[in-house]
């Protein structure tokens, strides 16, 4: 870290000409990018997706589960892909790399360059017949070379686009023969279907405009072959944690089975070894903290004992454990009581084979106490760390973007996703090693930050689909097309398809009848849309793969076909049927044709439903003044988007004042009252201060807020709220806190030695306390920012006197991710280190040395394992960040809070800055402790989200809601206490008492009042009592014979 | 996955267990199921916050309805999963599959079946 400070900020806030592009090119297509490009085309923006690989997905794609919740990764990831994938606004360019780039901010032209697929994009149908005759195997990079793909390929299963590749690096086709000809092979270009094989494609290039360019090209995974002393490469069973994530996954290649790659046997033990490629200073190392290895050893210690059971051993060798993150302090405590992994402090020096024939492994090592341990294990994870790899400092140079020593993307604290040049932001790992969590708050930052430099340009290359208009169907009788999908051989391979296809013919109201190889390519939605035209088809079932994937495809043929989309109805015959029942064909086919009945019984009662468009107020509120507060008003406002402000303090900036340095030594009160001036002098910002809500009614698009302000109430009209109140920090019962004024805490002794220098000038020894407060059974989590708070104040106290004594007594120092280079740095000068456990706090009395006032602090050294006798003359608590009075807030918008009191998120991994309740938004201390940089880059992502409600100008909501019949209602109200969203109330109606009433724009459509009413009054849309009591009623008919 | 299962069990969407109805479980054994089984999601982790508690509840309410008829509450059951767990999903199947065997065919659809066979001859 250098004394220059960084400010990109200002560079980025105007651009060159009043007429930027309306596109954005976001480079990478994992998470991150995933994000930018979908929070970019929700707002009116064109995106160009540049990714490297055959796929979107990146890293992510690749993981088993994630922690801290444990979800299945690739279901949560899958959703966002193939939204990526199919929406009309995001042109993705895969095997594409970034070439050159020319312009300015708002006006770039980049050129990029598209390596040749070899397989035709719009005709490939994914059947794999290409990947099944390839005669060549590869080691598959996607489960990290553990078992083998074809050259022709495709990147993984849920892949976007799902469409197969050739690898010209390993394609027998390329490879010259004798005469230096090439040609030979050519198998799947033989036996594919669907003529989609092209091996004349050549490369192409591509140049763009665009406005802004967003970098999101993730991270290398560390080589560990660098440490000799570990065998990684030499011994089988020592493996990396991105190849353990593989074997867990279902789709992995074990299948899932927790087996050891030697033997293929299940591990009775193994061991996971911390830091590897990180907090090092050996070459070939580096010198930061990976910021994620802790959580993901931890998660895949607790999984594989999920997976293998209680006789599993596992053991982390650790050397501080640092589970700073949101709930990630309760899961170590889980994973150590409940799941009983084994928690060792130590680095190990090296890994030896224990035997040759069994390929067991040997592990010594020195504990804290200087006890030796020695075991074997069956197998070693080693938990790499992330860097930037040498393609993306090559992408750095050649887009002008500076670098900093270790090859992250510089950027400041102040404008987090800002780069060097203006225009280009940057998201995720690539500007320092981070979370999923915490990338996709970037990401949705970079997106915010890209809006508000192109807001002239919105809507201006975005693109809309026209359909004809549509047929009215309501009086018509059914006239049902049934279309039963080979799926090349997926389905065809075991049910008897045209055997369905005919039983279809004879059920009621089924009009037509077709089958097609693959119901999902191009030529058969046309022929779907020709069939209904002809044959005057006014209902459609397919039947084939799954709905969860394919449904909004043939929602939009059926678009296209000028039908309306809810006439639509999927009999799930592969993933339900030929996929599970693969050993019984003819059960399987009589299934079929029950699940055909089903849909065509259920079809023929469907009903046309029209998108509900509520018209939005564009305004927003922002509640909470502070840091986090001003920045997402202040995003908000320079997207054009009217924004209040509504603080409880008489004046803007929070906590933050209380701060004088960012970790990284910018200055942070300027910073603060600059932006305090730029929130209170923006056009589109209204602040009231002093103010405070009284009542919130209302719902996404439509809120009226209560403010009580100067003594007056407001009515605030909002179309969505982002809450950022901020939280507080811990005033301590313990240390003499409050008894001594010689304790104090948090930016306390800042204050006071700059009030006062002498009282420094004169000390000899000072110490700061961590984890006051937190980490405690009462307070299980972390606070995060206090460990980089001390090593700070302590590093600028030993500069400014360096013969001064400064220690910190710490549980586990958690100088994360980049913050390391702080703890370096403190103990180069001299600052010490005492670690000390909860169960034996240290001691702090009052006492007199030679006559001066000091505070003795006793405390038990686990390395020396004796008591340590230290006077100080000052002590500084880092006391826990704890939330207050968000529970007000919480009932008014009808969003939760979490076990430790602060806002919960929709999802902890892919919603950061949303709650479940729409047009509600989240950022800042309130959500949970974060360091400036993570606060402000939270706020912008917030005021991203936010923008994509308000720009819409609308809300749309599907038509699948509940609806109430008034003659049957009788104002019981059940329906209104079931109902978990406020969806459901009773009005009075004239005449006839209380009835309920639905509103549409807050119903979730889950049913639950429909099955609560005890009238029947209410039904669920599409899904009405009589549609699925048909349903069952016809998959009854094949057991009643 | 593609994980085995046997093949008589047919699935019914919904878009969350608290639609689920007295009068769909009620009716699916009138129409003849051997057993029924409604797969939420875990608890606590319901989408729609707490659909499947009451879900919960309603299978309760069906199960003393099947024993007070003498259909068994053993051929209703709940379980709760999530979407990303396919084995387990598989092993329900093949659980309850099993169970329903044990008992045998439903009286229902036996006497549907005689009522049909009667009218046939």
């Amino acid at each position: 870290m250098s004394a220059e400070i960084i400010d990109f900020s200002k560079k980025s806030g105007g651009i060159g000409n009043s007429h930027p592009q309306g596109a954005v090119l976001v480079v990478g297509g994992g998470i991150a990018g995933v994000q930018a490009a979908l929070d970019l085309a929700n707002t009116g923006f064109f995106v160009y997706l540049v990714e490297n690989s055959p796929a979107i997905g990146g890293v992510m794609a690749q993981l088993d589960k994630t922690f801290p919740t444990n979800d299945c990764s690739m279901c949560i990831l899958s959703p966002k892909l193939v939204e990526c994938g199919r929406h009309l606004n995001i042109q993705l360019l895969t095997m594409a790399e970034v070439e050159a780039l020319a312009g300015k901010a708002g006006n770039f032209t980049v050129t990029v360059r598209q390596r040749p697929r070899y397989v035709a994009l719009e005709k490939c149908i994914a059947c794999g017949v290409c990947a099944e005759k390839c005669p060549y195997q590869v080691d598959d990079e996607f489960n990290q070379g553990l078992n083998k793909r074809k050259a022709a390929y495709v990147k993984y299963p849920q892949a976007v686009p799902l469409k197969y590749a050739i690898d010209p690096e390993r394609c027998i086709y390329f490879k010259p023969d004798k005469h230096g000809k090439i040609g030979r092979c050519r198998a799947c270009e033989k036996f594919c279907p669907a003529g989609a094989v092209d091996f004349e494609q050549v490369g192409q290039e591509h140049k763009l405009d665009v406005g802004a360019v967003i970098l999101a090209p993730g991270f290398k995974a560390y080589d560990p072959t660098h440490y000799e002393s570990y065998g990684y490469g030499k011994f089988k069973n020592v493996i990396t944690s991105l190849e353990f994530e593989r074997i867990l996954s279902a789709s992995g290649p074990y299948e899932g089975h927790l087996v050891r790659p030697s033997d293929h046997q299940p591990p009775r033990k193994i061991a996971w070894l911390q830091c590897v490629g990180s907090r090092d200073t050996r070459p070939g190392t580096h010198g930061y903290c990976s910021g994620v290895c802790c959580m993901y050893a931890i998660k895949e210690a607790v999984i594989a004992q999920e997976h293998a059971g209680p006789d599993l051993e596992t053991a982390i060798f650790f050397m501080d454990m640092r589970t700073y993150g949101k709930d990630f302090e309760r899961y170590y405590n889980r994973a150590r009581e409940e799941a009983g992994v084994r928690f060792i402090r130590s680095r190990i020096h090296s890994i030896s084979l224990a035997d040759p024939a069994s390929q067991d492994l040997r592990l010594e090592w020195v504990a804290e106490n200087g006890d030796k341990g020695n075991e074997l294990f069956n197998l070693v994870v080693l938990s790499i760390g992330l860097e930037v790899g040498d393609n993306l400092r090559r992408l750095a140079q050649k887009l002008g973007v500076a670098l900093d020593a270790d090859g992250f993307v510089q950027t400041g604290s102040f404008a987090p996703v800002a780069t060097s040049q203006p225009g280009i932001y940057v998201c995720g790992a690539m500007s320092g090693p981070k979370d999923i969590p915490y990338s996709v708050m970037e990401a949705s930052a970079a997106a915010a930050a890209s809006a508000s430099l192109l807001s002239p340009a919105r809507q201006t290359l975005v693109k809309e689909k026209i359909y004809p208009p549509e047929t009215p169907v309501a009086d018509q009788e059914p006239r049902i097309g049934v279309f039963v999908c080979h799926c090349g051989v997926n389905i065809a391979g075991v049910v008897d398809v045209p055997a369905v296809r005919d039983y279809a013919q004879t059920l009621p109201h089924v009009a037509y009848v077709a089958d097609n190889l693959f119901s999902c390519s191009e030529d058969t939605q046309k022929s779907i849309v020709q069939a209904v035209q002809e044959h005057q088809l006014n209902r459609v079932v397919v039947a084939a793969c799954t709905p969860r994937t394919h449904e909004p495809l043939f929602q939009e043929t059926m678009r296209a076909a000028g039908l309306n989309p809810y006439l639509f109805e999927f009999a799930n015959i592969r993933d339900q049927d030929s996929w599970v029942h693969q050993q019984e064909p003819e059960r399987a086919t009589e299934k079929a044709k029950d699940l055909v009945r089903m849909a065509v019984a259920k079809a023929a009662l469907l009903e046309p439903l029209q998108p509900v468009h509520l018209e939005i107020s564009q305004h927003a509120l922002v509640i909470g003044g502070g840091l986090a507060g001003m920045n997402a008003a202040l995003n908000l406002a320079d997207q054009g988007l009217f924004t209040y402000l509504v603080e409880q303090k008489e004046e803007l900036g929070g906590h933050a004042r209380k701060v004088s340095h960012t970790w990284k030594g910018e200055a942070v009160g300027a910073y603060i009252d600059d932006l305090s001036q730029r929130v209170l002098n923006h056009d589109c910002i209204e602040v009231l201060t002093g103010a405070e809500i009284s009542q919130v009614s209302g719902f996404v698009g439509n809120f009226e807020t209560t403010v009580q302000c100067d003594g007056r109430e407001r009515q605030l009209q909002h179309g969505v709220a982002i809450l950022a109140t901020g939280a507080h920090s811990l005033q301590p019962e313990e240390y003499l806190y409050g008894q001594n004024d010689r304790v104090s805490r948090w930016h306390d002794l800042e204050k006071r030695f700059a009030e006062q220098p002498q009282l420094l000038e004169e000390a000899e020894s000072i110490a700061f306390i961590q984890c006051v407060g937190s980490r405690e059974p009462r307070r299980p989590y972390c606070s995060k920012i206090c460990c980089s708070a001390s090593v700070a104040q302590a590093i600028a106290l030993k500069q400014r006197q360096p013969e001064l004594n400064v220690y910190i007594l710490y549980r586990d120092l958690r100088t994360y991710g980049r913050r390391e280079e702080l703890y370096r740095r403190a103990r180069e000068l001299g600052v010490l280190f005492i670690r000390y456990h909860r169960e034996n706090k240290p001691i702090v009395e009052s006492t007199m040395i030679n006559g001066r006032e000091k505070l003795l602090i006793t405390v038990k050294d686990h390395i020396l394992d004796r008591d340590l006798k230290i006077p100080v003359d000052y002590l500084n608590l880092a006391t826990a960040i704890i939330p207050r009075g968000l529970d007000t807030l919480a009932k008014f918008f009808k969003v939760p809070l979490n076990h430790d009191g602060f806002f919960l998120e929709a999802h902890m991994k892919l919603r950061p800055v949303d709650f479940a309740t729409d047009g509600v938004f989240v950022c800042g201390l309130a959500h949970y402790p974060k360091p400036i940089e993570e606060s402000i880059a939270q706020a912008q992502a917030a005021a991203a989200r936010a923008a994509s409600v308000l720009t819409k100008g609308y809300v749309e909501v599907e038509p699948i809601v509940s609806v109430v019949d008034e003659d049957l209602c009788i104002g019981c109200g059940l329906c209104e206490a079931s109902c978990a969203f406020r969806a459901i109330r009773l009005i009075q109606v004239p005449g006839k008492g209380y009835r309920a009433e639905n509103i549409t724009a807050s119903c979730k459509g889950c049913g639950v009042c429909a099955a609560a009413c005890p009238q029947r009054a209410i039904d669920m849309i599409h899904f009405r009592d009589r549609q699925i009591l048909a349903a069952i009623h016809a998959g009854a008919q094949a057991q009643a014979v | 996955m593609r994980l085995q299962y046997p093949t008589n069990i047919e699935i019914i969407k919904v878009p969350c267990t608290g639609k689920v109805d007295i009068i769909h479980l009620l009716l699916a054994f009138e129409e003849g199921a051997d057993g029924v089984l409604v797969a939420g999601c875990l608890e606590g982790d319901c989408h729609y916050q707490a659909g499947n508690l009451r879900a919960k509840k309603r299978v309760q309410r069906v199960k003393e309805i099947l024993d007070r008829v003498g259909l068994n509450a053993q051929r209703l059951e709940m379980y709760n999963l999530s979407a990303g767990m396919g084995t387990r999903f598989a092993e329900i199947a093949r659980e309850m599959n099993a169970r329903v065997l044990e008992l045998g065919p439903s009286p229902i659809r036996l006497a549907k079946a005689s009522k049909t066979m009667a009218k046939a001859a």
